[in-house]
């Protein structure tokens, strides 16, 4: 089957639309369809994204002058320059000193979360721990009381009190 | 132990048994931990990468996890072995290609498998047959408790556990599930799943074969937040909306086709069943396709007592003393004995595609009582 715009390429691409209950059809190649505004990447490899997105954030310079850039990880010698090529991290530490910039992306990736909730290890210190449980368990108790689940939000929020209480002033 | 000593079995999670086994083949959680003061690898030399391997492979090797564990250095062994294990869910396909010191540990009947130097440090795995996350999590969560009490995981109270990739950072987990929706393909239905499952923030990939083209009407549905929100908080969206949902629509499409459109799936049947039986040559793609409208079949009369023409003469094959879950199990054998690395490792050496395509169509026939057992 031929492009329907330009009649010389096959149709690659198949678009079905249906506008108050009438069924339209479109065949085009990729060439016709990019022209329409039609994207054909139904998948944008990781690499991709990560480069994009970290790309529409102001630059290093704007933020933090111009040595940003040029800033490296004291514990492996990492630059966020490295990171948009490689999408992977130096190190531990990295998350710390480049903080700033992966937190957009971090955001992106995890459903604008930027806070750990879950499994902690038995090794982290237990004032900590609890700390970390209090901040989970209140924002378990916002999403109750914003999707109105009242009873859920009640047990929640008795398990805060219960855990503020049991703790030594 | 060697390769050879898996190749001819079926793992214990593509056994075709375990809760909702109609429509889920198996349940899977993955968990990405990396040591405290180690640099992450993309800049670790070999030699440091050696010690990391050496140090997980000992702790990993140790654990009592009641069945008999064995190692397997996947930078010393054939690509042939690499794909092997790959077919098998036991590495991924990052670390079959990778690169420097590198190992999985895996029990062997392989409900777990270590990942080591991935590309994390370690890459817990458990799988189970059926829909059984909440037993998956059971299990690798107590293996990680008693790795973590031996070793000092990267953790920070506010991001959780430091990952090398931003994306598997928090919890480190990966939950996946993997379904057989043949009724939802065959109905035409398959892309508003996709489509609710990607608005959902999940993956939905295949189950074999290369990229996300799911061949055999598998799809493999994972989580990609794994951030801001808890193991077990995931486990119950997966346990009490989305999959039960998903395994329903199945369903209900499996039973449209019987009673609007029985005729269609006769066909579809006894087209695969006549093709598999007589075919002398056949593309591993062809095979997933055929071998799923069996499967389906199959399932069709077991769960749901569907009385076609074409499944009764499918189950008529079943011999006498051989259960009908039984000869599911037999399709899901030749679903992975004849996956490409399978066929070469089993048959003893190198085969080009043609001979694959010959000898793949050859123990397909065997199997299903086919002409010309030869």
């Amino acid at each position: 089957m031929y492009c329907q715009i330009c009649k010389k390429n096959d149709a690659t691409i198949h678009l079905t639309e249906i506008d108050k209950g009438v069924r339209s059809e479109m065949h085009l190649c990729a060439g016709c369809a990019q022209k329409q505004g039609i994207s054909v990447n139904s998948q944008v490899p990781l690499k991709d994204l990560l480069s994009n997105l970290l790309a529409v954030q102001p630059s290093d310079e704007e933020i933090y002058g111009s040595d940003i850039g040029q800033k490296t990880c004291p514990h492996c010698g990492f630059t966020i320059e490295q990171f948009t090529r490689e999408a992977l991290l130096g190190c531990q530490h990295d998350y710390e000193i480049f903080e700033n910039q992966l937190l957009p992306l971090i955001k992106k990736a995890h459903n604008g979360k930027a806070a750990h909730c879950g499994k902690v290890p038995s090794k982290v210190p237990s004032d900590e721990r609890k700390h970390m449980e209090l901040a989970s368990l209140q924002r378990q108790l916002d999403e109750a009381v914003r999707d109105e689940q009242y009873e859920t939000a009640a047990e929640l929020r008795d398990r805060i009190k219960k855990i503020q209480t049991d703790t030594p002033k | 132990m060697k390769i050879t000593d898996i190749s001819n079995n079926i793992n214990e999670w593509f056994s075709g048994a375990g809760p909702h086994c109609d429509a889920v083949i198996s349940s899977r959680i993955r968990l990405a931990r990396n040591l405290d003061g180690h640099k992450f690898l993309s800049r670790c030399s070999d030699s440091e990468k050696t010690e990391i391997l050496n140090l997980l492979k000992n702790v990993t090797m140790s654990l009592q996890i009641g069945d008999n564990v064995s190692y397997v250095s996947v930078d010393e062994a054939s690509s042939l072995d690499r794909n092997l294990l790959m077919e098998r869910h036991l590495i991924s396909r990052g670390h079959a290609l990778g690169k420097g010191p590198r190992g999985v540990v895996l029990a062997h009947r392989e409900f777990f498998a270590a990942m080591i130097n991935e590309e994390d440090h370690l890459r817990l795995q458990v799988l189970k047959p059926g829909f059984q996350l909440n037993g998956c999590y059971e299990q690798i969560n107590s293996i990680d408790d008693r790795i973590e009490k031996q070793i000092a995981y990267a953790f920070s109270t506010k991001y959780g556990y430091l990952t090398a990739c931003p994306t598997n950072l928090g919890t480190g987990i990966r939950i996946s599930v993997m379904l057989h929706l043949p009724a939802l393909k065959m109905t035409g239905q398959i892309k508003k799943f996709l489509n609710a499952a990607r608005a959902m923030n999940l993956a939905v990939r295949g189950l074999f074969g290369e990229g996300s083209e799911a061949a055999g009407d598998f799809y493999q549905l994972s989580n990609q937040v794994s951030l801001g929100i808890s193991e077990m908080e995931l486990i119950k969206q997966f346990e009490a909306t989305l999959v039960p949902e998903i395994i329903d629509y199945e369903r209900q499409a499996r039973q449209k086709l019987l009673e609007d459109n029985s005729q269609s799936l006769d066909d579809k049947v006894s087209r695969a069943l006549a093709l598999l039986r007589n075919a002398h040559l056949i593309s591993s793609q062809e095979a997933l396709t055929l071998l799923s409208h069996i499967r389906l079949g199959i399932n069709m009369r077991e769960h749901m007592g569907a009385e076609t023409p074409a499944l009764k003469s499918l189950c008529g094959l079943i011999p006498r003393n051989v259960a009908r879950s039984e000869f599911i199990q037999t399709i899901n054998r030749l679903f992975m004995l004849t996956q490409p690395a399978h066929l070469q490792i089993n048959h003893g050496r190198h085969l080009d595609p043609t001979k694959r395509d010959a000898l793949r169509a050859k123990i397909i026939r065997s199997e299903l009582g086919g002409e010309s057992r030869q």
